[in-house]
């Protein structure tokens, strides 16, 4: 158990300067930004991303070396008058693939938001910048704010930046959108305020360290965990108080997307991360774990099937975003242990934490890659995608490379953080969370394979690019892509907590076709749901095998009517809000039954 | 029944209406509006919370204050951006609704 120090004199932690620097130099390019205006925003902002990403490796390195967190004091006062930065392992690892992730997306959007050479500014790329900056700014302070108010105003911060970035094009339905995610979010974050008045009445303290020492059930508390819990959980969109993401995350410019759907919804994720494990983690108990988990798995079957069901590839990745929003939070019971009655901060989080970094990278590059197809083809329909594999070589492989890497293809961090999970269902002895598991795999490769089955197939006439589409964009996409797929190799034991005998040798034969029968049954899951138009019926082939499986592709229709349904209903103000009081009531039930 | 006990009802009462308002009401500015009835409940919170923490003898509590200055700003802040973005969305449409048709809407093709 971490423990605050009596004296500055010994808290402060060789090189923790380093969490202030990560902090100030993101919201310094985005004020300089707003001062000089016009083509100097961009230069400003690109100027500080080296600079930015060395301070998030530099952080790396300084916990690596100490071996214990960073922590800073602001301005020498020690909690609870104080503020803390503190940079754990979990922290150090969201900092530093932002960093990336945020970086790659600039290198991606100097072509797209470039001041136009006649002009002296423009109103899309100097707002774009500054926000850019902005949401690095805010997740930095997201991820090392050591107390739950600071976490409060970055989540704000988080929420001003990206709200902004939704309606960048200016489009009414932008503008909807963006207003939307705005009003949701703020009814989000009303309820965590209020969670965390709750709990300064009740112990006097914001402070995590400190909290976590004083915690205790009582009402207030339960409460206060129940209200702020479900605030983040709209914030991070996960079904069913998913009402604002798909229409925000796929109205929005590509660039903007990426970070949107890569890294804004991390944010409030890793606070409920920080409440459940580091504040209160023998607080919520294993009903309130199985029902966040339950949740999860209703995001992944509605947010997998209606992505099959999309006709528009943005629609389709915002969908697959609510699906992996949902498998970050299987981790929650399969971290519970039951003999001590608390969350462990063990081989689940980690493969949560993995998860989590895995989908902002492998994510933002496949927004990224929609973004270059809707340039050159000049529209995004699933059905009108082919050809397009000619046209792009390199972005649709990183499509499907990106794809791949979610999937659960070794090496990629997401079959690391499959296997953690697997190993941890077996400890656990929860059998029923390895039938999700295995289904968010399945299901993901099934819309990867829906995409690129229309891609990859050869064009009627020759599709000539609207636009020339830049390599160097291509090859963005394509480096967050391969990082993605690299992430399993990366060796995390400094920084999570990485149990023993995982993944010894991850390109064995064995781990390759352990990964390879769930991309066949999505392929069957595609063909069965996916919106295929006249193109099955043209090959004689697939005639006489269309006999046997049109019944089946009735039926199964049926049953995404029925989702499709469900999700219009759910996409209702009324039913959401509804929806978010009785989670919070249910969630509030769940921790008072232990 | 003391000072504390009826503000924090206040605050509950607050935190009711504009919790219904911002469910209820379809026009975004009215639930601009019930967001910050909402907001001012959760402000109210942090205010018995100073003043139960001078009933225990510390002469008033200053942190909730602190927290409650931060809170309005950032208030101040969320609801300016709403009104910007509703003023906008009013200039372009005619219109101020979110009541969006979601499988149109993104789906906007500037080609069809």
């Amino acid at each position: 158990m971490i423990s605050h120090p009596v004296s500055i004199s010994d808290a402060v932690t060789g090189g923790s300067f380093l969490l202030v620097l990560s902090i100030v130099l993101p919201i310094a390019g985005a004020l300089l930004a707003f001062i000089a205006g016009g083509r100097r925003s961009e230069w400003i902002v690109l100027g500080t991303m080296p600079f930015g990403l060395g301070v998030a490796i530099a952080i790396a390195i300084a916990m690596q070396k100490s071996a214990s967190p960073l922590v800073y004091f602001l301005g020498g006062w020690l909690p609870p008058l104080g503020i803390a930065l503190r940079a754990d392992g979990p922290s150090v690892v969201m900092v530093a693939i932002t960093a990336v992730v945020i970086c790659t997306i600039g290198v991606f959007a100097r072509t797209e938001f470039c001041t136009p050479a006649g002009s002296v500014e423009a109103r899309q790329p100097f707002a774009f910048w500054i926000l850019l900056s902005a949401v690095w700014a805010a997740l930095n302070t997201v991820f090392l704010g050591g107390d739950l108010f600071t976490l409060y105003v970055a989540m704000e911060l988080l929420t001003f930046a990206a709200v902004p970035l939704v309606c960048l094009d200016g489009r009414a339905a932008t503008l909807q959108a963006a207003l939307r995610y705005l009003l949701f979010a703020l009814l989000g974050s009303v309820l965590y305020l209020v969670g965390t008045a709750l709990l300064y009445g009740t112990y006097g303290t914001l402070d995590i360290v400190l909290l976590s020492h004083r915690v205790h059930a009582g009402s207030a508390t339960l409460v206060a965990a129940s209200l702020m819990t479900v605030g983040l959980l709209a914030k991070t969109a996960l079904f069913p108080l998913h009402l604002w993401l798909p229409p925000a995350h796929a109205g929005a410019p590509a660039p903007a997307s990426a970070v949107l759907s890569g890294l804004v919804v991390k944010g409030s994720f890793f606070i409920v991360v920080r409440l459940w494990f580091n504040v209160m983690p023998s607080l919520p108990g294993p009903t309130a774990a199985q029902l966040l988990a339950g949740l999860g798995a209703a995001a992944i079957i509605f947010g997998s099937v209606l992505a099959l069901r999309q006709e528009r590839l943005k629609l389709l990745i915002a969908y697959s975003t609510l699906a992996q929003i949902g498998y970050l939070f299987l981790m929650f019971p399969l971290a519970f242990d039951l003999t001590e009655g608390r969350l462990q901060s063990g081989g689940a989080l980690t493969a949560g934490i993995l998860q989590a970094i895995s989908h902002a990278t492998a994510k933002a590059a496949m927004f990224l890659v929609a973004g270059l197809i809707y340039t050159a083809v000049g529209h995004d329909r699933i059905s009108g995608l082919a050809g397009v594999a000619r046209a792009l070589p390199l972005g649709v492989f990183a499509f499907a490379l990106g794809g791949v890497a979610l999937v659960g293809v070794p090496p990629s961090g997401a079959s690391l953080a499959k296997e953690l999970l697997l190993q941890s269902v077996a400890e656990t002895h929860q059998w029923w969370w390895a039938v999700v598991i295995q289904m968010g795999g399945i299901f993901t490769s099934g819309y990867l394979l829906l995409v690129l089955a229309h891609a990859l197939v050869p064009a009627d006439r020759r599709v000539a690019p609207r636009a020339p589409v830049s390599r160097t964009q291509e090859a963005a996409a394509f480096a967050l892509a391969l990082c993605s797929l690299l992430l399993g190799l990366v060796p995390w034991e400094p920084f999570l907590s990485v149990p023993v005998g995982i993944s010894s040798n991850p390109l064995a034969l064995g781990t390759l076709s352990k990964a390879l029968w769930p991309i066949l049954v999505g392929a069957v899951l595609a063909i069965l749901l996916g919106r295929w138009g006249g193109r099955t019926v043209q090959m004689p082939l697939r005639k006489s095998l269309l006999i046997v499986v049109d019944p089946i592709r009735r039926r199964t229709l049926a049953f995404s009517k029925i989702i499709e349904l469900v999700d219009d209903i759910l996409q209702r103000w009324t039913a959401a809000t509804v929806s978010l009081l009785l989670v919070v009531i249910l969630l509030g039930a769940a921790m008072l039954l232990g | 029944m003391n000072a504390a006990v009826v503000f924090g009802l206040c605050g509950a009462i607050a935190i009711g209406l504009g919790l219904y308002g911002l469910i209820t009401n379809p026009q975004p500015l009215r639930k601009i509006l019930a967001f910050n009835l909402l907001g001012s409940g959760a402000f109210l919170f942090f205010g018995v919370v100073a003043r139960r923490g001078a009933a225990v003898g510390l002469g008033g509590d200053p942190v909730p204050q602190a927290l409650v200055i931060t809170g309005i700003v950032v208030a101040f802040a969320a609801t300016a951006l709403a009104v910007a973005l509703l003023l906008r969305l009013f200039e372009m449409t005619g219109a101020a609704t979110i009541r969006a048709d979601t499988r149109s809407s993104p789906a906007d093709d500037p080609e069809a």
